[in-house]
């Protein structure tokens, strides 16, 4: 399936299905990071329930701590 | 001296107006690595009226490569950051009245700072989660704007919290993040840091000249090395039950149980550990003291370093120490109990 990511058309593997997966694909899972997905920002607790689909705009910020 | 802004007051969304309202406004820097240096020396060209700014640390040389008011000299003297910032940007502007505080910034400080200097705004420049939950509490409590930035590898974020307007930090995150990466382990390059630094510096200039509707409003990140730009509206994230925003709101963060009296320090295989007391040390007798059992001293006004086989300990005026060489907290509380009681 392919999503734009950050602004950027990227190519996702077949089992990447949920924000859950994108997250864990790009290692973000153990990261603290706000997803919208289609403009609309997804909890945290719904991250595993939330289907991707071919085309969804995604944004992704996660936090860092360095400075 | 008026030649001396003259390129800022022609932008116009600034003018002579705003220039006026700058230099009659108060930022506090907490943190003086590489954003709060970086934050403090576009501040301070600009004219603001007063800065204050906090850091715990000295400098060392692995500090020179971004962190941009200081120089292999005060690596040298291992001078206290806040000690060298304010050398240093009292030859940049003269006019700004710049006030150095060598300490950690923890819960009774802060608040003690915000309550006795009445900042416009808070520029957050430190190193770790912990602090800025501090920070965020405090600027929730005191209804202070503060600006969140971090960065680590080529990566960094920032965003501008204005309390009883946007989400808090806490709103934000949830939780304080364990561990992840840091400059420790994922380096930094300097670019990062001046983009981070360039976000914070123009909300900051939004808001000492009150222009809030230009304000950014979003979360932002970016990456400088796999050219990576992200931007989310994070309005609807602001929760009424949020402890340190909402409307029963209890400022978790500056709480004694919430306050932790140790912690390994970003970039540095290091250990610092603070006393629930404040000290006031005698430095020269604790040097007599470790000199005496043979071991190599350094001193000075601010320090006294000393080298304990692989590990050093500085130890500072008011009783903080850190351990350099570990990044064990059991073991770094061994050596400071073995040599301080
Ligand atoms: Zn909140």
């Amino acid at each position: 399936m392919e999503l734009i990511i950050n602004g950027e058309v990227i190519r996702v593997p077949e089992h990447v299905q949920t924000v859950d997966g994108l997250l864990a694909h790009f290692q973000l899972n153990h990261k603290i990071a706000i997803v919208e997905l289609n403009g609309n920002i997804i909890q945290k607790q719904e991250y595993q329930a939330t289907a991707l689909c071919n085309g969804d705009r995604v944004e992704i910020v996660h936090f860092v701590g360095g400075g | 001296m008026s030649e001396r802004y003259s390129r800022q007051e022609l932008f116009a969304p600034i003018g002579k107006e705003g220039q006026a309202k700058i230099s009659a406004k108060h930022v506090l820097i907490i943190g003086a690595g590489a954003l709060g240096t970086g934050n403090a020396e576009a501040l301070v060209r600009a004219g603001v009226g007063k800065l204050t700014i906090v850091d715990r640390d000295y400098v060392e040389w692995s500090n020179l490569q971004r962190q941009q008011l200081y120089s292999e000299d005060d690596a040298q003297k291992r001078l206290p950051k806040a000690v060298a910032a304010k050398q240093r940007l009292d030859r940049v502007n003269s006019e700004v009245v710049i006030e150095a505080i060598v300490s950690d910034a923890n819960v009774e400080e802060l608040e003690n700072i915000v309550q006795k200097t009445k900042p416009d705004i808070i520029i957050d420049a430190t190193d770790n989660f912990e602090t800025r939950m501090i920070i965020n509490d405090v600027a929730c409590k005191y209804r202070i704007p503060w600006i969140y930035g971090a960065c680590v590898g080529s990566y960094g974020i920032s965003y501008a919290f204005l309390p009883g307007k946007t989400p808090c930090f806490n709103c934000l995150l949830e939780t304080v993040p364990i561990g992840g990466l840091t400059c420790d382990t994922a380096g930094i390059i300097s670019p990062a840091v001046q983009m981070v630094v360039a976000y914070q510096v123009a909300e900051a200039l939004k808001l000492l000249v009150e222009d809030e509707q230009s304000l950014r409003g979003k979360l932002v990140s970016f990456d400088l090395w796999s050219n990576q730009h992200s931007a989310i509206r994070v309005d609807q994230v602001k929760k009424e039950d949020c402890p340190s925003c909402g409307t029963n709101a209890t400022y978790p963060y500056l709480s004694y149980e919430m306050q932790t009296k140790t912690a390994v320090l970003c970039g540095r295989n290091s250990v610092q550990i603070r006393p629930a007391m404040k000290k006031e040390y005698d430095l020269q007798q604790l040097a007599d003291l470790f000199a005496n059992q043979g071991l190599p001293i350094e001193i000075n006004p601010y320090l006294v370093s000393v080298a304990i086989g692989e590990q050093r300990l500085v130890v500072f005026r008011d009783g903080r120490a850190l351990i350099h060489g570990t990044k064990d907290i059991q073991e770094a509380k061994t050596i400071y109990h073995r040599y301080l009681g």
